[in-house]
């Protein structure tokens, strides 16, 4: 076998392993949209009526709507635990093992990558079965059209987390991501409410929103889930990911990244 | 990519590594400057050093965690920087720190680390099983490394290191923790791989009793800079010193100087 495919299987075996190893991660991953599907979405669907808007041809219940925020907010978690996991494997020493392959470096990166969205599609499709049993209904083709969707945000949340774990340097100042980067993207988006209802509170809150790369993840899912395909959301996913891949990259280059930060970053 | 570097290259007179004036800083503070030495194919080398000399710097520049500013670092004179797939390929590491992962098992280690250099899964079967033979730890191939006490953990990564069949293994400090019988047999292990097999040690210490006066060489690095290299005989030769304990004394005992690094 080629070595690159090789390489590219190895490290998609390590993460599943570490994975199926992790039962309450996988459980933990499940959990979160699981509570704002069955909690969160009960109590707001009285108060938040839904217009009919695409990709939807009539009107849906609330539940319904946030099923595909609740699958990109997965992916996003799961970019960010790809990314504190990273800066564990940093700190633990093992990242040193993934980086002295004689693959080039930013092949490694991209493996890593993929091996990090295989175990987030997982994880959405296990979700979407759940989905499926409490009564969310979905057309029979949208869970083969989503996959691609799921393939390429979990791609750009994924590239998003690997140019965090370049900048942090302890896992202590994980937290901080949680506040700055996840909750910011997570709520300043379409995944809990829909645009209109966002401009009609606040343009400036809109204007962020349609920024928001995740917004965009969030309805290319959306619509894939549906049999649509929209090539803005898709223009943009593509943008983000191949900026934030390229800007991850870079802070792995052996001339930055881990420079200039003192004889410990020589053990990291 | 490579499978089999040891026996392709050790008939070579290129030296396995070559270091040719190296320096590097973190900002302001100089760790290495203008660092030069050999080491040769089939020999055990060891870098002596005291903590802050710059031994782990060097290790990250070697395997390429950091790229050197200035000067030229080549491993079988593959140049790290232009030719970084070939060096590294013949290049077997075992860092200071442990890099295992506790998680998953012995095998699933050693497996992972094959297809980083890009060995499929049945040679890298055959290869485990050879090299965790001989290191005693084959029937300890299915249990996860958590499992393991501290010196298993040692022979698992110097198995680990070996599975490529590299022509230089580096090793940081690797008998950190680990008590006597068991240090003895890591440095017992590796002198026979470089007599047996052809490889090219290079051994970070600060110990001097890790090192054999009748058959290893020896890079001193004190505060960045190499004070001797050679022979354990001609470094004592040199120093005028009746003992290496004592020429390492000798060659380490200056003022202070600023800036120094680990």
């Amino acid at each position: 076998m080629n070595a690159w495919i090789t390489c590219l299987y190895g490290i998609l075996t390590r993460e599943l392993l570490r994975f199926l190893h992790q039962r309450e991660r996988f459980l933990g991953a499940l959990v979160r949209p699981l509570v704002w599907l069955f909690i969160f979405a009960a109590g707001f669907r009285a108060a938040l009526g839904i217009s009919i808007i695409p990709p939807y041809e009539t009107y849906i219940t609330y539940e319904t709507y946030i099923v595909p925020g609740l699958v990109a907010m997965i992916q996003l978690f799961n970019g960010m635990q790809s990314s504190l996991s990273m800066v564990y494997d940093r700190e633990m020493g093992s990242m040193r093992i993934l980086l002295s392959s004689p693959l080039p470096r930013w092949y490694l990166l991209v493996c890593k990558l993929l091996a990090g969205v295989a175990v987030s599609v997982l994880q959405a499709y296990a979700f979407l079965l759940i989905a499926l049993a409490y009564g969310i209904e979905l057309p029979a083709m949208g869970w083969v059209t989503v996959l691609p969707a799921l393939i390429v945000n979990g791609l750009m949340l994924g590239a998003l987390g690997m140019l965090l774990s370049s900048t942090i340097r302890q896992l202590e100042n994980f937290a901080g991501v949680m506040n700055f980067v996840v909750f910011p993207l997570f709520f300043l988006s379409s995944a809990l409410y829909p645009l209109y209802k966002m401009q009609e509170s606040s343009e400036l809150l809109y204007t962020l929103c349609r920024l928001n790369p995740f917004t965009h993840g969030v309805e290319l899912i959306r619509h894939a889930l549906y049999g649509q395909f929209s090539a803005e959301a898709a223009l943009v996913v593509l943008g983000s990911l191949l900026l934030f891949m390229v800007l991850a990259i870079r802070g792995y280059s052996p001339t930055r990244g881990m420079t200039n930060r003192g004889p410990a970053a020589a053990a990291e | 990519m490579q499978t089999n570097n040891t026996q392709q290259d050790h008939g070579s007179a290129i030296p396995a590594l070559s270091v040719e004036s190296v320096s590097f800083g973190y900002g302001e503070r100089q760790a290495l400057s203008d660092v030069r030495f050999t080491a040769p194919a089939g020999r055990f080398t060891a870098l002596l050093g005291p903590n802050g000399a710059g031994k782990t710097t060097l290790f990250a520049l070697i395997t390429r965690l950091h790229r050197a500013p200035s000067g030229r670092i080549a491993i079988l004179g593959h140049d790290l920087a232009t030719d970084p797939g070939a060096a590294l390929a013949r290049l077997g590491i075992v860092f200071q720190q442990p890099t295992l992962d506790l998680d998953l098992s012995v095998a699933q280690n050693l497996r992972y680390f094959a297809a980083l250099h890009g060995i499929g899964r049945s040679e890298a079967n055959r290869r485990l099983e050879e090299e965790l033979s001989r290191l005693d730890m084959l029937e300890r191939a299915g249990e996860k490394v958590r499992k393991l006490n501290g010196g298993h953990r040692r022979r698992v990564e110097i198995a680990r290191a070996l599975l490529h069949r590299p022509a230089l293994l580096l090793l940081d400090e690797p008998t950190v923790g680990l008590d006597l019988p068991t240090r003895r047999r890591l440095i017992d292990h590796v002198h026979s791989l470089c007599r047996d097999e052809g490889i090219a040690a290079l051994w970070a210490t600060h110990l001097i009793d890790e090192i054999d006066p009748a058959a290893d060489r020896v890079v001193v690095l004190h505060r960045g800079r190499i004070r001797d290299e050679g022979d354990v005989a001609e470094v004592m030769k040199r120093s005028g010193a009746p003992s290496l304990a004592n020429a390492f004394d000798r060659l380490t005992a200056e003022a202070p100087r600023e800036g120094a690094a680990a």
